[in-house]
């Protein structure tokens, strides 16, 4: 049962940012982003991290891809439709991120041995992360909560329009 | 019981394909779209690793990476939305004072 959830939400995962990468509308290509996101909130739930998995599916799923939504509304879509030009840059880059593939699994092969030997116990208790979160985690919690804040204020002063010019 | 070194293979595979998106795709929404296709990948990566030690502390830094990149598209999506009011455009090609 596991094996069929992971086999059918990577396929689907795949394809959708496959087919992110194939469409020509960027409005297509946000909802293709949110299907491949919640796709890794399945997998988060598959690997023993319910709490996480239903934060990436509520924020990241949910919340910022609306606002990216929001932006492809105000922009103007069609301007970005048309053909590229340089069609070279795309297969060399292709070739480029192949190579760093290969690459990465060559350098990760040592880790694969000890990562399947690992104990099947429960973690990812909610009510665990809470705590390590406020005891061990406090600062960094906290320096997150006045970069969320910044970031809200910079974004609201960025978009203003000044008022007389 | 699945294999994980599975899971970092596919997060590896989302990786690369979030690089290759980031380089073929010409206007800046979808680049940006790309770059958190990564993330997603390397928080993918984070949680297997924390599965796989038995230990929380990465689902800690999962959740600190959704916080920042939450920031990180607020910011971001404003700096597109200006550009597009300078240049009325968002695609790369249009963009390119700094080549002199």
């Amino acid at each position: 049962m596991a094996y069929f959830l992971f086999f059918l939400l990577s396929v689907v995962c795949i394809a959708s940012v496959l087919g992110m990468i194939i469409s020509k509308n960027q409005a297509y290509s946000a909802l293709f982003v949110i299907l491949a996101f919640t796709c890794t909130g399945g997998f988060f739930a598959l690997l023993d991290a319910p709490f996480i998995a239903v934060i990436q599916i509520i924020i990241y799923a949910g919340a910022i891809m609306v606002l990216f939504i929001f932006v492809i509304m105000m922009v103007d879509v069609r301007k970005g439709i048309t053909p590229e030009k340089k069609k070279w840059t795309s297969g060399f880059a292709s070739g480029i991120a192949v190579i760093l593939f290969i690459e990465l699994i060559v350098a990760l092969k040592m880790a694969f041995n000890p990562l399947n030997t690992s104990s099947s116990q429960a973690i990812g208790n909610p009510s665990d992360l809470g705590y390590l979160l406020f005891t061990k985690y406090l600062y960094p919690f906290e320096i997150t909560s006045i970069l969320i804040i910044t970031a809200l204020v910079g974004a609201i002063i960025l978009v203003k329009k000044k008022e007389k010019e | 019981m699945i294999p994980l070194s599975y899971f970092i293979i596919l997060s590896l595979i989302l990786f690369v394909l979030g690089i290759i998106a980031f380089f073929v795709k010409k206007d800046l929404i979808t680049q940006f779209l790309s770059v958190e296709i990564m993330l997603n990948a390397a928080n993918l990566a984070f949680i297997t690793f924390s599965k796989s030690a038995s230990a929380l502390d990465g689902q800690i830094i999962v959740f600190f990476v959704i916080t920042v990149a939450a920031a990180e598209v607020a910011i971001g999506l404003a700096i597109i939305l200006l550009i597009y009011r300078q240049k009325k455009s968002i695609k790369t090609e249009d963009i390119k004072s700094m080549k002199g």
